[in-house]
């Protein structure tokens, strides 16, 4: 991915990519940390001014850290209602739906043959490419 | 009256028993967005005629019954072939349409409630951009129809993939919404409860829309390997600890999975003339239901104005 290319996409995107960043790391990072965490040709300065924006919106907290800020994600007010109801929607579902969703295509031949794919796609990361 | 009635009705109700094979390989053969499509339309066009067939069949038995002649100012008896075949045929009719009115409801409902309860939690947190995170130790990722679109990410998914692997997430997720598949698949449960041989489709058109969205998050992160080893991590994490969303928010693990990550992992070549055939294949399925369906009705129809005297057969 290209330096150019990350920039050019929209605001939303790039909020959602850092907060993931965030809810991924579990502990407060800093923009530099985020920046390395994405992997991905953003400015730091871009980093900065997202995390700054999303910490106005509330979504994130932020605290002292050497000179700058680390930033972690916020657990809304709410956040206890969400998780109940997320709990709520495990409930309610229709076991027969999870069933051929997901246990009936994921047999364990599909499972072995996943992991495969995930052992041999393994190199890709660092060598080839 | 002979069975020139009845066997327009039969087509629409036979048809359908043929589309699962072919939409298998119209799932193989043409572009994931161009199946979805293909196949979409062809089983609401099914669908639609399988239920007016079966109308038709059900008012037939029905204007059997003297009372029910008498309250449709039949003043002649309807002429059908014996009622040894009629009076089956209407009762099976009426079976089918309502177990399938039954179900239909049901799962409408279910679906409804899981929808609402979905769409109240994104609505309650904050979202920074699109996303919506749900603190959760089950992996799970969908997209959520409605206004504005939103993705749904519970932290475990987040923390079961690498910053890469849940870009392409996000890229199949927003695909799902920017091409409204929610309606597609809301189309094909619809379809399924119409008549029983549709519901492998169900399957298919399903399948049709992750492959379109995995394609467009390919095309998002420009690595198609990439995006086939995101897709092999998500099912194996959510494998690990199921979970739910409602049938028509499309989740990026739901389809079979080996067949996405096989199809990503190979290059995109396609067959056109193969596509030609089997899109020529599905039109002629949906024409010739549609227009047996239209016949059988308007013989009914026919009949039945005879019946009551308004015209001679």
């Amino acid at each position: 991915m290209t330096s150019a290319k990350d920039e050019r996409r929209p605001a939303g995107e790039l909020e959602a990519s850092v907060m993931a960043a965030l809810w991924a790391a579990g502990a407060p990072l800093t923009p530099g940390r985020v920046q390395t965490e994405l992997g991905s040709g953003l400015a730091r300065t871009t980093v900065t001014t997202i995390l700054s924006r999303l910490h106005e919106k509330g979504i994130v907290g932020r605290e002292r850290q050497g000179r700058g800020f680390a930033y972690f994600p916020v657990q809304d007010p709410h956040g206890l209602t969400a998780r109940r109801m997320h709990t709520e929607l495990d409930r309610d579902e229709d076991r027969e739906t999870a069933l051929a969703r997901f246990v009936a295509q994921l047999s364990p031949d599909d499972e072995r043959l996943l992991r495969d794919l995930l052992e041999s796609g393994e190199p890709l990361e660092s060598g080839e490419q | 009256m002979t069975t020139l009635l009845i066997i327009p009705l039969l087509v629409p109700l036979l048809l359908p028993f043929a589309l699962p094979g072919l939409a298998r390989r119209c799932l193989e053969r043409l572009a994931p967005v161009a199946a979805l499509w293909a196949l979409t339309l062809t089983v609401l066009v099914l669908a639609g005629a399988s239920v007016a067939a079966l109308g038709a069949l059900l008012l037939t038995g029905l204007l059997k019954l003297p009372v029910l002649a008498g309250l449709g100012d039949l003043v002649h008896p309807l002429r059908t072939p014996s009622n040894l075949i009629v009076l089956p045929l209407a009762a099976a009719a009426t079976g089918l349409l309502t177990v399938g009115a039954a179900t239909l409801v049901r799962s409408a409902l279910r679906q409804l409630r899981a929808f609402r309860t979905a769409r109240s939690q994104a609505d309650r947190g904050p979202a920074a951009g699109d996303l919506c995170v749900i603190e959760s130790p089950h992996p799970d990722a969908y997209a959520l129809p409605g206004r504005p679109h939103r993705i749904v990410v519970t932290t475990a998914m987040l923390r079961s993939l690498r910053p890469e692997e849940r870009e392409v997430l996000f890229a199949h997720e927003r695909a799902h919404n920017a091409g409204n598949h929610h309606r597609f698949l809301v189309a094909a449960e619809i379809a399924a409860h119409c008549h029983p041989g549709l519901r492998p489709v169900r399957d298919s058109i399903a399948l049709a829309a992750e492959r379109a969205a995995d394609e467009a998050a390919a095309t998002a992160v420009g690595d198609r390997r990439l995006t086939a080893r995101a897709i092999a991590r998500a099912a194996l994490a959510t494998t690990a600890a199921r979970s739910t969303r409602p049938d028509f928010a499309a989740a990026a693990t739901t389809g079979p999975v080996p067949q996405r990550v096989a199809a990503l992992l190979t290059a995109p070549g396609r067959r056109p003339r193969a596509a030609t055939w089997i899109a020529l294949l599905l039109v002629a399925c949906a024409t010739v239901s549609a227009s047996a369906a239209a016949t059988g009705v308007l013989a009914f129809h026919h009949e039945v104005e005879i019946a009551q005297g308004e015209e001679t057969g």
